[in-house]
């Protein structure tokens, strides 16, 4: 179960507060009615599905309510940070743990030093 | 049962062991009474008594004894029940305290342990190699089903499954802490001082009933001057007096998850002669950890040769903790077999409590000095560069074949007992839970952690850190704290070693056991590598391996050096297979806890709930609602009940609690123009006091919601959703108004459960309501169809709709859930004077039905637009944007031949369909059949004195007037396609 | 290659077993191939075999990044049926069906298909509509389903708690008896043998790491960890990786991956005799050969790639069985585990020609791909043998999601896959 620190409440809790909520940072079309049906599907339908450093919504449902965005390694899904809606997309901090992610121990196998 | 011991067992050994007599405890194994002492294990209990076999293999059924003397026991696996609903299989005998009155069986065996005939296998085994099966039992093709695999079945299986419910109670706590430390040996212990002396919040868990850990087995070592188990029963007293200190025995960590994220399974009550009502049996901790001691020590391996399964073979460790702990000898004349110093102690204790050691047989040229010194003060005849190539005995072994390596001189030595030691794995299970990686240490043969990927650190055994000083200093330095603490050991060990032994060489076709439960031998992991398994995965699965309920606690090592050995590479390049939760297994019921009944999920009632149910009502799940379905009379079945509220309803008039839909109070200057946004319809065109049917899409043009959305002003609405969708256009919302128009100044509040929702239908209605309405005039001129307002309904704060799902004159009162009872039963009272009904769900949807009324995801399923089931209407033409604007262009949204919401009747009117019933245009094509929709809702409608249906059919609206089939199991019906409306087509009565 | 039978077994058990050879060979790679399969489960390494058998197409290498089964194949909980709802999903499954129906025969390995039984549990008024909407398509499209009362499904599942005073009672149950279970690793085995046996080069820890495309976009080839491998045609079958693999071609896939978990208990004699799956409260069920009660959990709710998942999606899966059978509150979980799924917008796979010529894809099997081993690799091969899809397997490709003409199983059953 993750532990998620909540950009308004500025607290940790648990994953059972949350929902996540998809790709950060895909604006809906401002003319979205004109676009063509390649671009609605890539609004719609296509998705990063990053295996690292992603940047993903949550809502703190069971808590204050607010979607935030986080960035994420997927691989060890340990979060980088997290930072409010309708904030720029965020760097990572430079001492990030991409350099520490441990590619799952399913690796091992195989391949230990 | 306490008081004078009885027979505790011709293998106690006066003054032996930390047990005293003062408490025992009677049970019987396989039919026959034994007496144990407090804080027997039943394999110590029985090994007492000179019990060493205990249960039979899982493939070969050969005869097994008591291995460890802990939870890493392949072998003793029994059946421990105190009742015939408190049964439980697969129990580990080296873990299970005695209780008083326990029954204890073995199992996998028939007809009895000694005289079992599955052992026929054991003669078969040449036949039943690794992975046999997969080569065979594919002729005939049917016969793998009806004889082979049922065959295969009932010989697999270790326990019986218990098949009763079973009666206890499990807890569940959560908890956090600054430090968890997993271990209670010399380093948790050592750890948890100096964590606890820093002031942080410690939580220490071991798995045995007390803290100690390796010290059960030991009874030279000294910490602080004092004997060691002593030591550690001290600190843990002292720890325990602490605030910020939890100390947690017989628990298990068993898993690590992300994010500092503990699973502990707390054994309560499994030892207790007569545990109170009030006493759950096991409690599942989940702990929040800022960081993690990980002190969980090392596990002994065994040697592996010919026949070195027979009861009456053990780890010497076990040996060890049998005699010092328990006070028990496992045998007479017991052999020692090793390649670790470790085992000579476990002979030195022996041989001092008066036990013959028939001689130490070390396979390795050089064992340690000091060992060897003290070996020969205590006579004890040490064959050093000797191997056991086999042993002897048929249900306990009798004797051990010794031979010189290379050579092929053997003597027969009588035993009744062979303790082994091929060195100690650490225990790095947690470790690489928590997703770490390992390393391989060449020298000593094992893996340890390396990098960390959790805030967690290893500390003595499990790091392979072998010396005490050194152990202690890592534990302090990892607990954060200062200590002065000084241990001293006899004897430093060495030695160890991983693979096959002599005589079991790949030459060999002995059965040398790797992993005794699941009878992998040395020879099936050559034989996995022979056909091509080269990957540790490969080999752990075609010869299952590992895959036993101890999961490889023992074989693991001695496997991956088999193979590595075979396919010529380093170890580390074979890999090692991946550590998974649970360390041991856990009980269902512990993960379960409380999560059962009417606790399993949430039940959701309204406030009529309870007099509904007064009122005889039958009630449906609907998500985590509980609705009332029908209210059947005496003698009426559900049919009958709904013919009644549906002719009654149309005739008079009906009373339906509508509280389970959901509200949304949709507030703020912005209002309008965000529901603009939300739905297709459009809002700002909406007077308040009016209220409108909405539909909501998402992008992709589906319909998602509907519902009625009332405005009580400019900048308020009361907007409805389905019962089941009320969180998810919540949500929905909420997604829309913070992150993509965050601009717009609107609040959202749900409100489904603040009021209740009584529904008041039919042509008395307004009679039924009128009197008890204050501050309004709902006549029909000044409150028609589509009308909201505020008011009071007997004094209390009301929203009063003029709406209507049956498509009679129709009011829904709102008012505060609180006063949803009160209201409901004064508005009841005069209905049923005036002769109207309670009606529930199932004449709801009817009602609704004859009407061509929509239900969201009955007649709609995700893939329907508003233009599909005939609510284009209400999609706006002159909005520039709202959400499913783009994707409702989409071309296969807007193609020809979509399917459509029609209505069907059936030729013959009797004729109900079923709902989900497919349609096809023509009924005598072959399968498959071509298949143009099927049937959303249909029922019987008295009103209408026939059958109705809706239904989704291609192209269904050009359809109109044809006549398609519907081909049922044993019959075709033909059915008519007819538009949607059954009843009062003129829609005349809803203005009434 | 040697034959298996109950003969070669027995002449083995009288020399010890000394005289088998490796069930598939292990050779260098070439320098380029005619076709390239990215992945080796058993949709890819069937799709090799079906390649070989059924075109002719027998310069085929099969490249695996870690060890053969090693992903979802030797990670699921081996459901197999074909009742869906569909007509895409119908031909597809049901094809897959038939095809397990005789594979065992048809590799000469025993992958122990046992229809023994696939039981979806009615809970309520809408599940039994959307239940009786699949079984009355699949019989209509020759597909065995059918509707048990509650005591038929007790009768067939003794177990079965039906009593009416449950959370979620039962109010019926959907039974596939073709539906059943097989065994994953040897799915993976079995097509690897015969496929090795055929001339496919099968390739093991060798990482693609990019998509080499020509100058007029083609596909050239593969690099891998152990350098570059030509090839015409490249075919990416790599679950829940199969987004990261096309990235690499510059083609994007809607699909999420997602952590899956499963467990097991410790081994029991036979209680359990079918598939038992409840949509409603979350669980599935089946009991193995060996004797382990096999449970599927549900899904992690984020992206991840971690083989892992949270304890709660455990302990709610076993919430929803200890409700369902009572009585195995005292029966122990003994191994948990994680697989990556890669998961599409309709919970429908996507097989079909990419953007790029020469690279096809079968992917988005979600947590239902095993199910679908043996069709999904069998039109696979047609695919890329014949550069166009199979009939069959026309439906599940990649453009509808432009046209929105989708195969929304999820939204229409409400059903587990």
């Amino acid at each position: 179960m993750l532990l998620i620190h909540c950009p308004y409440c500025e607290e940790d809790r648990s994953e059972l507060e949350f929902r996540w909520a998809g790709e950060a940072h895909i604006a809906r079309p401002e003319n979205i009615a004109a676009i063509s049906d390649e671009e609605f599907a890539e609004f719609f339908f296509l998705r990063n599905n990053e295996k690292g450093l992603t940047y993903e919504r949550w809502r703190h449902i069971h808590g204050c309510g607010r979607f935030f965005n986080a960035a994420r390694d997927t691989v060890s899904d340990r979060f980088l940070m997290t930072y409010k809606a309708g904030l720029p997309k965020q760097q990572v901090p430079e001492t990030g743990a991409s350099e520490k992610t441990v590619e799952t121990y399913e690796a091992t196998e195989g391949d230990a030093r | 049962m306490s008081g004078p011991a009885n027979n505790l067992g011709a293998f106690r050994i006066k003054g032996a062991g930390r047990l005293t007599p003062a408490r025992t405890s009677r049970f019987t194994f396989d039919g026959k009474s034994y007496t144990a002492m407090e804080g027997d294990t039943v394999a110590s209990a029985l090994l007492a008594h000179g019990v060493h076999l205990i249960g039979r293999s899982f493939k070969y059924h050969r005869p097994r004894g008591v291995l460890s003397a802990g939870p890493e026991e392949p072998n003793a696996l029994l059946d421990v029940s105190r009742d015939a609903a408190r049964r439980q299989p697969n129990v580990r005998a080296t873990v299970q305290e005695v209780f008083d009155g326990a029954k204890i069986s073995s199992q996998n065996r028939w007809p009895s342990l000694a005289f079992d005939v599955g052992a026929v296998n054991n003669l078969m085994s040449p036949f039943f190699a690794a992975g046999f099966y997969y080569k065979t039992f594919m002729w005939p093709k049917e016969a793998w089903t009806k004889i082979y695999e049922p065959i295969i079945r009932r010989a697999a299986g270790l326990g019986v499954a218990p098949t009763e419910e079973d009666p206890d109670r499990y807890a569940n706590r959560y908890a956090h802490c600054d430090v968890l430390i997993a271990g209670a040996g010399v380093a948790g212990l050592t750890a948890a001082l100096s964590a606890a002396a820093t002031g942080a919040e410690v939580i220490l868990v071991d798995e045995q009933p007390e803290v100690g850990g390796a010290l059960h087995s030991d009874a030279t070592t000294t910490i602080d001057g004092k004997n060691g188990f002593d030591w550690a029963q001290g600190a843990a007293a002292k720890l325990k007096a602490m605030p910020n200190v939890r100390v947690l025995t017989r628990t298990t960590v068993f898993g690590y998850y992300n994010h500092g994220f503990l699973g502990l399974a707390e054994r309560v009550s499994d030892h207790l002669d007569r545990p109170g009502r009030d006493v759950p049996r096991e409690r599942l901790w989940q702990v929040r950890a800022g960081r993690v001691i990980i002190a969980t020590g090392s596990i002994e391996r065994h040697m592996v040769f010919a026949n070195n399964d027979r009861p009456g073979i053990m780890l010497a460790s076990a040996a060890r903790t049998f005699l010092n702990h328990h006070g028990v000898a496992v045998g007479r004349r017991v052999g020692v077999y090793t390649a670790h110093d470790s085992a000579y102690e476990a002979a030195f204790d022996l041989k001092r409590a008066g036990v013959a050691i028939a001689a130490i047989v070390d396979c390795r040229e050089q064992p340690g000095e000091a060992v060897l010194a003290e070996a020969r003060l205590l006579g004890i005849d040490v064959l050093t560069g000797h191997s056991v190539t086999n042993t002897g005995g048929r249900l306990r072994i009798n004797s051990m074949t010794v031979a010189r390596n290379g050579n092929f001189d053997i003597r027969k030595i009588k035993v009744d007992a062979l303790i082994v030691s091929a060195g100690w794995t650490p225990s790095v299970h947690l470790f690489s839970q928590s997703r770490g990686k390992l390393r391989y240490d060449e020298a000593q043969q094992r893996f340890l952690p390396d990098i960390y990927a959790q805030d967690c650190v290893s500390v003595g055994g499990c790091k392979g850190t072998d010396d005490l000083a050194e152990l202690i200093d890592e534990a302090i330095t990892a607990g954060g704290g200062r200590l002065a603490l000084v241990g001293e050991n006899r004897f430093d060990w060495t030695g160890g070693m991983i693979g096959a032994g002599e005589g079991a060489g790949p030459d060999t076709t002995v059965k040398a056991f790797v992993d005794f439960q699941h009878d992998v031998t040395a020879k099936d992991i050559r034989l996995a590598v022979r056909e091509g398994m080269h990957s540790i995965e490969h080999i752990k699965r075609f010869t299952t391996n590992g895959m036993a309920s101890d999961q490889g606690k023992l074989s693991n090592m001695h496997g991956l050096a088999i193979a590595a050995e075979m396919l010529d590479r380093p170890i580390p390049k074979v890999g090692l297979t991946t550590f998974r939760a649970p360390y041991t297994p856990v009980t269902y019921g512990t993960l379960v806890g409380h999560s059962r009944g009417d606790l399993f999920d949430p039940t959701r009632k309204t406030p009529m709930h309870d007099l509904e149910a007064a009122a005889g009502a039958e009630f449906e799940d609907v998500g985590n609602w509980k609705r009332a379905w029908y209210f059947p009379r005496r003698g009426e079945d559900m049919v009958a009940a709904v013919n009644r509220e549906c002719r009654t309803v149309r005739d008079v008039a009906g009373v339906f609690d509508a509280s389970t839909l959901g509200k949304i109070e949709v507030v703020g200057p912005d209002a309008a123009q965000f529901l603009n946004l939300l739905y297709t319809n459009a809002w700002d065109t909406l007077k308040p006091g009016k209220c409108r049917y909405g539909i909501m899409t998402r992008e992709d043009g589906f319909i998602y919601d509907d519902g009625v959305v009332g405005r009580l002003a400019e900048d308020r609405f009361h907007v409805t959703t389905t019962t089941g969708g009320a969180p998810r256009v919540l949500n929905h919302m909420e997604d829309y108004l913070q992150t993509e128009f965050p601009h717009l100044k609107v609040w959202l509040t749900s409100t489904t459960e603040q009021w209740a929702v009584i529904a008041v239908q039919g042509p008395k209605a307004r009679e039924i309501i009128a009197p008890l309405v204050e501050g309004l005039d709902i006549s029909n001129e000044a409150f028609p169809h589509m009308s909201v307002a505020e008011c009071t309904v007997m004094g209390v704060p009301a929203r009063l709709f003029r709406m209507s799902f049956t498509g009679e004159l129709g009011f829904e009162v709102n008012v505060p859930a609180d006063y949803g009872a009160a209201v409901w039963q004064a508005i009841w009272e005069r209905a049923e004077r005036m002769g109207a009904c309670l009606y529930g769900t199932e004449s709801m949807h009817v009602l609704r039905a004859e009407k061509g009324y929509l239900i969201v995801g009955q007649d709609t399923d995700g893939t329907v637009t508003p233009d599909d089931s005939g609510y284009g209407w209400a999609v706006s033409k002159k909005k520039t944007d709202f959400v499913g604007i783009r994707g409702l262009k989409r071309p296969d949204l807007v193609r020809d031949g979509r399917k459509q919401l029609v209505g069907l009747v059936t030729n013959r009117p009797s004729d109900v369909l079923e709902e989900g019933a497919q349609i096809v245009a023509d009924p005598n094509q072959p399968k498959p059949m071509t298949m143009l929709g099927h049937v959303t809702s249909a029922y019987w409608s008295e009103n209408c004195g026939r059958s109705i249906a809706m239904a989704l059919v291609a192209g269904g609206r050009s359809l109109i007037g044809q006549t398609l089939f519907i081909p049922m199991k044993d019959r075709t019906i033909a059915v008519e396609v007819t538009d949607t409306v059954f009843f009062d087509k003129e829609g005349g009565r809803i203005h009434g | 290659m040697r034959k298996y039978s109950v003969f070669a077994v027995a002449r083995e058990a009288l020399r010890g077993h000394k005289g088998w050879e490796a069930q598939w060979t292990s050779p260098e790679p070439r320098s380029s191939y005619d076709v390239i399969i990215v992945g080796g489960g058993g949709h890819g390494l069937g799709a090799a075999y079906y390649l070989a058998k059924e075109h002719g197409i027998t310069n085929v290498a099969v490249i695996e990044k870690g060890w053969l089964g090693g992903g979802n194949t030797g990670r699921n909980t081996t459901i197999i049926r074909s009742n869906y709802l569909y007509e895409e999903s119908m031909d597809i499954y049901e094809h897959s069906l038939k095809l397990w129906e005789g594979l065992s025969q048809d590799l000469n390995y025993n992958t122990m298909y046992s229809p023994r039984g696939v039981m979806m549990l009615s809970h309520n008024v809408h599940d039994q509509q959307s239940f009786k909407r699949h079984i009355n398509a699949n019989r209509l499209y020759g597909i065995d389903n059918e509707w048990l009362t509650p005591e038929q499904a007790k009768a067939f599942v003794p177990v079965l708690d039906i009593a009416k005073t449950a959370r979620y009672p039962i109010n019926g149950a959907a039974l596939q008896r073709r539906g059943g279970t097989a065994r994953h690793d040897a799915v993976a085995w079995g097509y690897a043998r015969a496929a090795s046996d055929r001339g496919v080069h099968i390739i093991q820890n060798c990482e693609v790491t990019g998509i080499r495309r020509g100058p007029g976009g083609e596909v050239q080839g593969v690099e891998t960890s152990r350098g570059f491998i030509g090839a015409k045609k490249v075919g990416v079958s790599a679950a829940g990786h199969s987004s990261v693999v096309m990235e690499m071609a510059g083609v994007r896939v809607p699909l999420h991956s997602n952590p899956l978990q499963a467990l097991v208990s410790e081994p029991l004699k036979p209680i359990f005799p079918c598939v038992v799956m409840s949509n409603t409260v979350h669980a599935y069920i089946s009991q193995s050969d060996k004797g382990e009660l096999v449970i599927g959990a549900g899904t992690d709710q984020y992206n991840s790639y971690s083989q892992t998942g949270g304890l709660q999606i455990i302990t709610h899966t076993l919430d929803a069985i200890c409700e369902l059978f009572p009585m195995f509150r005292r029966v122990k979980m003994m191994r948990q585990w994680g697989g990556i799924t890669d998961n599409t917008p309709d919970r429908s796979p996507i097989q079909g020609v990419t953007p790029v010529p020469g690279l096809f894809v079968n992917c988005g099997w979600g947590t239902g791909g095993f199910k679908a081993t043996p069709g999904s690799a069998n039109l696979f091969a047609h695919l890329i043998a014949k550069g166009e899809p199979h009939r069959l397997a026309a439906g599940l490709n990649l453009d509808r999601f432009r046209t929105g003409r989708l195969i929304d199983e999820a939204a229409a059953a409400a059903v587990a896959h």
